[in-house]
């Protein structure tokens, strides 16, 4: 069989696509979550229910929306609720399954920032802040993180935590009566990082083809520990690809649209 | 009752210097319009409240309006920064912002009980987050039935809220839908309000349960159609992303910022002017 191409943020999201099931309640981030949810629905996953943080639930959108709000989410959701009760009724309730979310910064025990790099009165730079993500990380069951493999992104201990991980290494989120079980895997261009059971660091779990454990530990900010018998990531495959390919593709055109 | 009228004759009897300011739409119906009105009216020392302070409340801070931020995600939606509000944050330009930072779960929740004459409100949320250390609004109470730990937050009550929503009739009811946000709780929440609407018709023609603002808790309406470009009005224009993108690169540098808001905004009457300026450029 010919070598299939791909670029690294195709691997990405195509991993990410891959940890999400069908009839899942996933809460989606805008950006990669986004593209790596729709990808899931539009291939091995018809039936997952995507809910943004608008107010759209079981939305289906032809196109990947630029804004969280776009018209789309909208036009193609099952129902459009108020904020208010999106917080509410859908994300507080426990009805989510699958909390899908990016990063500025993520450390060792995927607690995550989006508030600011230094000090946060002085801060040298000021990131857009919390959104909807303290309680998406906290009330759903489980949390999956997307983000590109940088030394800036993954620090040993987050300037600030905006929405809490597996928080250190002696607190149990359940003491801080936190429902949910937090980060499940942090999918990025290099590989796939999950907790240690025991001592709740990330640890390299799965490594994506032609990447190299040494690259993935440069990339860390931490020294990064790895799983025993390292399993290779599949690589994407034709469909996959397609598929991602034609969103990707369907996304840039109608973004470039001009408003009438 | 809700008084038909200009939005130039709204913001200035309705806004004053001083004033906290909610302008709500998440993403959609964003009140644009009304934004450059408080610009050209030079309001200032206004505390801006918004849970995506997106382009508007950039160039309120930009131009100097704002003397404090009350916000939950400060980005440019699938872009990047807001240039203005990191300005000002970071280097104390055009002057030093103060800010009250929250989730979204916590700041609709506050909205909720602004509307609600509710002190505050409770939620399951900020476990674990650093922002009830650096906001004072934010506090964890015990549940007296259960003993469950819950977060407290401080009810927001505006001076003035102002939202843009599709339609009103001629007595003033107003009539929104698709993303509706928190619109209908910033209004309530507020002791004065301002509705911007695409149109005024005879019947609204809302079926039950829709959103529906009666207008004796409305101040003002007025007609500005158009008047959330570049959000979107659903059933009416959709949202100019490439707007959005240049907003990236308008807003980076203070002189490009300026000259564009002089162009724009302070160098034109009104909203149409506005957007037929745009044509020009």
């Amino acid at each position: 069989m010919a070598k299939i191409d791909y670029t690294a943020d195709e691997m990405m999201t195509i991993a990410a696509a891959r940890l999400l099931r069908d009839r899942q309640v996933c809460f989606v981030g805008i950006g990669l979550p986004s593209a790596a949810a729709n990808l899931a629905r539009l291939t091995h996953a018809p039936n997952i229910v995507l809910i943004y943080e608008s107010g759209t639930i079981g939305t289906r959108p032809d196109v990947l929306p630029l804004s969280i709000g776009d018209g789309i989410l909208a036009d193609t959701a099952d129902t459009v609720v108020s904020v208010p009760e999106m917080f509410h009724y859908w994300l507080q309730s426990g009805r989510i399954d699958i909390g899908f979310l990016g990063a500025a910064q993520v450390d060792k025990y995927g607690n995550i920032n989006t508030t600011v790099i230094g000090d946060y009165h002085q801060p040298s730079v000021r990131l857009p802040g919390a959104g909807g993500a303290p309680e998406i990380a906290t009330s759903s069951r489980d949390i999956l993180i997307i983000i590109r493999h940088t030394p800036r992104a993954f620090v040993e201990k987050v300037d600030f935590i905006t929405s809490v991980g597996l928080l250190d290494a002696t607190t149990d989120r359940r003491a801080l009566g936190i429902p949910g079980n937090g980060p499940a895997a942090i999918i990025t261009d290099l590989g796939i990082l999950k907790p240690d059971p025991k001592t709740r660091e990330l640890v390299l779990s799965s490594l994506h083809p032609e990447v190299t454990i040494d690259q993935v530990k440069k990339a860390t900010g931490w020294p990064l520990g790895v799983v025993a018998d390292l399993p290779m990531t599949e690589p994407p495959n034709a469909d996959e690809l397609r598929v991602l390919r034609d969103l990707n593709h369907r996304s840039s055109q109608s973004n470039q649209k001009a408003v009438a | 009752m809700a008084e038909l009228t200009s939005l130039k004759q709204a913001v200035s009897e309705l806004i004053r210097d001083g004033d906290s300011l909610a302008m709500e739409g998440f993403t959609h119906l964003i009140p644009s319009a009304a934004g450059h009105e408080i610009v050209r009216q030079h309001k200032t020392d206004l505390t801006l409240i918004r849970m995506t302070p997106d382009l508007i409340y950039d160039q309120l801070i930009g131009m100097g309006c704002a003397r404090k931020m009350v916000f939950s995600w400060g980005g440019n939606p699938g872009v990047g920064s807001l240039y203005r509000f990191r300005d000002a944050i970071e280097n104390g330009w055009p002057r030093a912002l103060e800010i009250e930072e929250h989730s979204h779960a916590g700041m609709a929740n506050a909205y909720v009980a602004g509307a609600s004459n509710l002190p505050f409100a409770v939620l399951r949320g900020y476990r674990g987050s650093g922002l009830p250390q650096v906001n004072p609004r934010i506090k964890f109470i015990d549940c007296p039935f259960t003993g469950e730990k819950l977060a407290a937050v401080a009810a927001i009550r505006p001076d003035v809220a102002v939202v843009h929503a599709q339609k009103a009739d001629r007595r003033g009811n107003v009539l929104l839908w698709g993303i509706v946000g928190v619109q209908k709780e910033a209004v309530l929440a507020a002791k004065r309000s301002i509705v911007t609407v695409e149109e005024i018709v005879d019947d609204l023609g809302a079926p039950p349960n829709a959103v529906v603002l009666p207008s004796w808790v409305i101040s003002a309406v007025c007609a500005v159609p158009g008047g959330a470009y570049p959000s979107y009005a659903h059933g009416y224009y959709g949202r100019d992303n490439n707007f959005y993108k240049a907003w990236e690169a308008i807003s980076r540098t203070r002189d490009g910022f300026r000259a564009w808001m002089d162009r724009h905004v302070i160098g034109t009457g009104d909203f149409a002017e506005f957007r037929r300026s745009l044509i020009k450029a």
